[in-house]
């Protein structure tokens, strides 16, 4: 079975500073991967190089292409790049307001990726648009309302929305569920599980919240300055967790 | 007269002028940006229009300017009057004499023919411009074809108004590559930027970018499968000449809800209230 995707040794310095340090594991289709770590120990980084929002200094990052097989993607043009980020790619980003627009309604935020790819007819889309609402357990009464308008666990599932339209294959996810209260998280991640199940969508997700990764991850990496230090499936690493840190991490979590 | 090289400009920035003009005939709909001079104008007063006159005019040239279809507003006396002092050229209010037509937020009604040259005064040349502040991203999406913005405007437009409301500034795509701005126009006059016979050339003075239609070029205006561009104008005749056909003002008479609609290209109901034409509130039909 080809890999979806396939990161070999990906490698980011911010002048002298490690971002990320020699970073490679493969991703089947259906699996989802966690990435853990504290602040600053380089999985946003990781992340981004990996969605083609920053350029690796070392590595290759090859995707399973419906069309032409395994590419690098580092290496492809532009043009290529973005036209995967916008059909089988989605990016959910931390802050909702930097994967939406908010000038634009809800059911024109859910099109866009539609129309980017060439959708004209718009009873067509609308109806796309509020479709998803619906999925994501957003009442289509709001379709023409601002997400300036949405609560925030309300623009996050319209970012999800957005991204989910156009039928991806791997979606990244950098802290989904950050700034969001426990129980509108617990709803957002429940969500999430479905949709990933029911669409046999890959994921990375990056997050600090080990309570997501065990929700959701099939396989889980801890990340430490820069390095990955510890990877496996995800009850393994949280049960039994070996490296020093992987045990710092799972014995910081409070037990309520 | 003779104080200010020929048209103002001097040479140099001609020329420059004009290689933008060459580039932008060259790639209909593409923004050549240009090192745009200060005029003794505002900006906002068409200072792109004028810098685009000024490089394609020639002293055997008719100038013509009109500003919403007028040909006796401030804004076209003042630029006329400017290229009589500058250029000693002649002058006419005849869209059929020019030879250079300067124009703002209208297209003449009556056809222009080979040999003329449209210039239009251009206040915002880039039409994601709304959508997507950032330039260095806008100039990406135009250089990968990425135009599915555009169309979120206009899906805005029809969720919040029923149907497609943009009735000016509507934006249009250029043979089957670029998308472009065609300048405030109304949307009526949309369908004559395709395949016309004339050059028609546009300057933006304050964003420095000049982009050009060459004659009988293809220009689709953006539209919705199920919500097609419709070229529309107020459902009334000329009340001075009776023109069914032409696009036209709203002029508020009085304070009691009075009011008349005329033609907004001022030559054109001129020459046909001159044929005998009348409509109902032309002076002569009472007299």
């Amino acid at each position: 079975m080809t890999p979806l995707l396939s990161v070999q040794g990906i490698t980011k310095f911010y002048g002298h500073h490690i971002g990320c340090k020699d970073v490679g594991f493969d991703l089947y289709p259906g699996e989802v991967m966690g990435i853990v770590g504290e602040s600053g120990s380089g999985k946003s980084t990781l992340l981004n190089c990996m969605a083609g929002h920053l350029t690796p200094d070392a590595g290759a990052v090859v995707f399973d292409t419906r069309s032409d097989g395994p590419k690098n993607t580092v290496t492809m043009s532009e043009p290529e790049r973005r036209m995967l980020s916008r059909t089988d790619w989605a990016f959910v980003h931390q802050h909702a307001r930097d994967g939406l627009r908010m000038g634009v309604s809800a059911g024109g935020n859910v099109g866009e990726r539609l129309m980017a790819v060439g959708e004209r007819h718009y009873c067509d889309i609308r109806a796309k648009a509020t479709d998803w609402l619906g999925r994501v357990e957003i009442d289509a009464t709001r379709v023409d309302d601002r997400p300036t308008t949405f609560s925030g666990g309300m623009q996050q599932r319209l970012q999800i929305a957005r991204n989910l339209v156009t039928g991806p294959r791997l979606v990244f996810m950098d802290e989904p569920t950050g700034g969001l209260d426990v129980s509108v998280q617990a709803r957002l991640l429940d969500l999430l599980r479905g949709l990933v199940r029911d669409m046999g969508l890959s994921a990375i997700i990056v997050t600090h919240d080990l309570a997501v990764v065990r929700l959701l991850a099939d396989r889980l990496m801890v990340m430490k300055d820069g390095h990955v230090v510890e990877a496996g499936l995800t009850d393994q690493v949280l049960d039994d967790p070996q490296h020093a840190y992987s045990q710092l991490l799972v014995s910081s979590v409070l037990q309520v | 007269m003779s104080d200010y090289n020929f048209a103002y400009l001097d040479e140099q920035t001609k020329r420059m002028i004009r290689r933008a003009i060459l580039k932008g005939l060259a790639i209909p709909g593409y923004q050549v940006p240009f090192a745009s001079r200060e005029m003794p104008m505002p900006y906002g007063w068409g200072t792109g229009g004028v810098q685009v006159s000024a490089a394609v005019m020639t002293p055997d040239d008719r100038f013509k300017v009109i500003d919403q279809g007028a040909d006796d507003t401030t804004n076209a006396v003042s630029i006329r009057t400017f290229f009589e002092r500058t250029a000693g050229v002649a002058t006419t209010t005849k869209t059929s004499e020019a030879s250079v037509i300067q124009t703002r937020h209208r297209i003449p009604e009556e056809r222009l023919s080979e040999g003329q040259i449209l210039v239009y005064q251009v206040p915002i040349p880039e039409p994601l411009q709304f959508l997507e502040p950032r330039e260095s991203e806008t100039r990406k999406m135009h250089s990968l074809e990425e135009y599915g913005l555009m169309h979120v405007k206009l899906y805005e437009d029809i969720s919040r108004h029923g149907h497609i409301a943009t009735s000016y500034d509507y934006p249009v795509k250029v043979e089957g590559r670029y998308v472009m701005d065609p300048s405030p126009i109304p949307k009526f006059d949309n369908p004559k930027l395709g395949d016309m016979a004339a050059i028609q050339l546009f300057g933006a003075g304050r964003e420095q970018r000049i982009y050009a239609l060459p004659p009988y070029t293809q220009v689709v205006s953006l539209d919705f499968e199920d919500h097609p561009f419709e070229a529309s104008k107020p459902d009334h005749p000329c009340a001075m000449c009776g023109a069914e056909n032409s696009y036209l003002d709203e002029v508020i008479t009085d304070d009691t809800g009075g009011r008349m609609f005329v033609c907004s290209d001022t030559d054109f109901c001129e020459a046909r209230q001159a044929a005998g034409n009348t409509g109902t509130m032309n002076g002569r039909d009472a007299a």
